[in-house]
């Protein structure tokens, strides 16, 4: 489920909010947003993809508490590691012609 | 149940809007339906529960589609069809759908969407990470002028003598109602997977299905639903397609071998214990194939796993419908019984596509995007006949939501959804089924059906919505199973293993309070209380 918005990164544009399925964050005036339905997260990564500043990181849980440190996290280079390797940038994604998953299908026999 | 509320009177709903098509659900199907009712010329809301782009089974999953030129490469890909259905499969049904799902690839091309070349030149369109996918569909559906509401879900339809003439929702962000009257309506909610924590599954409970039952449409394949994806444990990510490199052991690490698929191992393992997974068949190629589909690897990334060497272990969650096949019949239009109701994707039967097999991994996104496009077609048609006299009728709701129920009801709301979920997520009930134990179930279901219905006043609507179509579609879904008394594909009766080949037909069902099943619209007639 959703463990973190970074109040060191995130800067306000409450496209979470909006883009989440779930609706599982709540918008707070010139605040970061807040997680108000963490019981409804259903643990898509997805809201990790739409923040253009990498500031929320989705623990791959889904049934319990996962309590982590926003430092140790960008040591081991998790902050906005699903972005990167989807290749969205700025909430957009860039990188669809270089999905390398047909070499899946090559060795298939289905 | 129909509710008395004449909604033209009523003053309850904050938002009044009207459309030649609203079109419920924004995964897929209902994006393709949106886009193809706006370019026949119809004026387009589409009203999604989440948001257009994360939510649904395809942006959280992916989406493996079938890409097959006419010719030889679109014979093959029947006659895989024809193999795996077990004598559901209409070949020309398939045939219609690979050759719409052709068009609109090279449609989606050329409107910009950057496919994959493989190493030797040739494009690859066999499949598209589901959140690039939709991100792409809604910018697309907003150029071309569709409406699109999200955080909205539908709760309940509107019908005017007998037609459906729009529907009405909630509001998440501020609980406010919204009403949509329409010249037709699309139902492209998804399937239901019962809150079993199935990848991108939250919002697919079988509200669509309810919403058509209560206007009074039926169903078939809801017998096809022994459906499970394989996930490491505490974790939502049911990427199959990997599995198919793994070896699966036990906890003493002997290995679980065995007939069937994949998830056929998986849950005999199950049966007798713990189950562990490493996909050391994976070459490295391969594995960098898989590398193309990120989500698979934040289960092992975010704890530390190397899937290729290391074990880690695995458990099934249930899918029901989303990647089973049962949904609403609909004709080769994609109309559904009843007019003006038209039904796109995981909301329809998918029988005619995927037979008695899972349509994961092709048919059911090649099914989205074919239904999707006929049923906007045809939506835009039919309410284009209606034409200026839709915003005219007197509408009532078909479903009796309350729409300004308020909850506090909510630890009665969580005992309800764990009674529905004992019926339906255990492998001993959907995956292996026989005849005393789904009589138990169906006994059950029965008294959370009632328990259902008395939260719809007592909890947000909703919630209140949700739980009451978990609980029908649980109720189709028992009907169907004890009905077609033979094992074929996912529906494995260990009582009866054979597959007989005089039970090739469909099982069709439906009901609210009283539910029936059966082989035949005759016979529905005749079980009808
Ligand atoms: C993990 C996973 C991977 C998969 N991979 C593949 C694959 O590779 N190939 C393949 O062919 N199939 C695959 N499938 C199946 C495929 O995802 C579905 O068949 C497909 O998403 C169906 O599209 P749809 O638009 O009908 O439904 P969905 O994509 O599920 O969209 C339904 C939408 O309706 C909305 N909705 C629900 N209720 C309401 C309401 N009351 N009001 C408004 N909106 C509502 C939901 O929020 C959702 O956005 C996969 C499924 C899963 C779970
Ligand atoms: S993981 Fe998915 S459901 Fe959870 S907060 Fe992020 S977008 Fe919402
Ligand atoms: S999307 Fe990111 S930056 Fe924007 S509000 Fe959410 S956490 Fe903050």
């Amino acid at each position: 489920m959703i463990e973190l918005v970074s109040d060191t990164r995130c800067i306000e544009c409450n496209i979470c909010v909006k883009a989440c399925p779930d609706n599982v964050f709540d918008a707070v005036p010139n605040k970061p947003p807040v997680i108000a339905r963490k019981a409804d997260c259903q643990t898509c990564f997805l809201c990790e993809l739409y923040c253009p500043t990498d500031a929320l990181y989705v623990s791959p849980i889904m049934d319990a508490d996962d309590p982590v440190v926003e430092q140790d996290l960008i040591e081991a280079g998790l902050m906005g590691g699903f972005a990167r390797a989807m290749g969205w940038s700025n909430a957009k994604p860039r990188g669809t012609h270089t999905d390398p998953t047909y070499r899946m299908f090559e060795d298939r026999n289905p | 149940m129909a509710s008395t509320v004449d909604m033209t009177a009523s003053s309850q709903s904050s938002q009044n809007l009207i459309a030649d098509v609203l079109v419920i659900g924004g995964g897929p199907a209902g994006c393709w339906a949106a886009l193809c009712a706006r370019e026949a010329g119809a004026t387009v809301i589409l009203a999604e529960k989440g948001y257009v782009g994360t939510s649904g089974a395809t942006a959280a999953g992916n989406s493996s589609i079938i890409d097959a030129a006419p010719g030889a490469p679109r014979d093959k890909a029947i006659a895989q069809r024809e193999a795996k259905g077990l004598g559901l499969v209409r070949a020309d049904v398939v045939d219609r759908v690979l050759e719409e799902t052709y068009i609109q690839l090279n449609r989606l091309a050329d409107w910009g969407y950057r496919f994959p070349t493989i190493e030797d030149g040739t494009p690859w369109r066999g499949s598209m990470r589901g959140v690039d996918y939709l991100r792409f569909l809604r910018q697309r559906l907003i150029k071309n002028g569709v409406t699109i509401l999200d955080q909205s879900p539908a709760l309940e339809l509107l019908t005017s003598d007998g037609i459906v003439s729009g529907a009405r929702g909630v509001r998440r962000v501020d609980g406010e109602g919204w009403q949509v009257k329409a010249g037709a309506v699309v139902i492209a909610s998804g399937g239901c997977a019962f809150l079993s924590g199935a990848l991108g599954t939250r919002n697919l409970t079988g509200d669509g299905y309810l919403m058509a039952a209560e206007a009074g449409a039926s169903f078939s394949g809801m017998d096809f639903t022994g459906q499970y994806g394989i996930a490491p444990l505490h974790c939502s990510v049911t990427k199959g397609i990997v599995y198919y490199w793994a070896t699966f052991t036990d906890e003493a690490g002997t290995i679980i071998g065995g007939k069937g698929d994949r998830q056929d191992a998986v849950a005999a393992g199950l049966k007798n214990g713990r189950v562990f997974a490493v996909l050391d068949k994976a070459s490295p190629r391969v594995q960098s194939g898989m590398r193309g589909q990120p989500n698979v690897f934040m289960p092992f990334d975010r704890q530390g796993i190397d899937p290729f060497t290391q074990r880690f272990e695995v458990g099934l969650l249930y899918e029901g419908t989303v990647r089973g096949n049962g949904g609403l019949i609909v004709g080769d239009d994609t109309a559904t019984e009843i007019p003006g109701l038209f039904a796109a994707g995981d909301a329809a039967s998918r029988e005619a596509m995927a037979g008695a097999s899972s349509g994961g991994g092709g048919p059911n996104s090649s099914w989205a995007v074919a239904t999707g496009r006929w049923s906007g077609v045809n939506a835009a048609n039919f309410a284009m006949k209606i034409g200026l006299m839709q915003a005219k009728r007197i509408s009532r709701g078909a479903g009796g939501a309350d729409l300004r129920a308020v909850g506090s009801a909510q630890a009665d709301a969580n005992e309800v959804v764990i009674a529905i979920q004992a019926e339906t997520l255990p492998l001993d009930r959907g995956f292996w089924r026989t005849a005393d134990r789904l009589n138990a179930s169906a006994a059950a279901l029965d008294t959370v059906w009632q328990d259902a219905l008395d939260l719809q006043h007592r909890i947000d609507p909703i919630r209140a919505r949700e739980i009451l179509a978990m609980a029908a579609t649980a109720r189709w879904i028992n009907a169907s199973a004890r009905q077609r008394k033979e094992t074929r594909g996912i529906q494995r009766r260990v009582d009866i293993p054979g597959t007989d080949p005089e039970q090739s037909g469909s099982i069709l069902s439906g009901g609210l309070g009283a539910i029936w099943a059966g082989s035949s619209r005759a016979k529905r007639q005749e079980s009808r209380p």
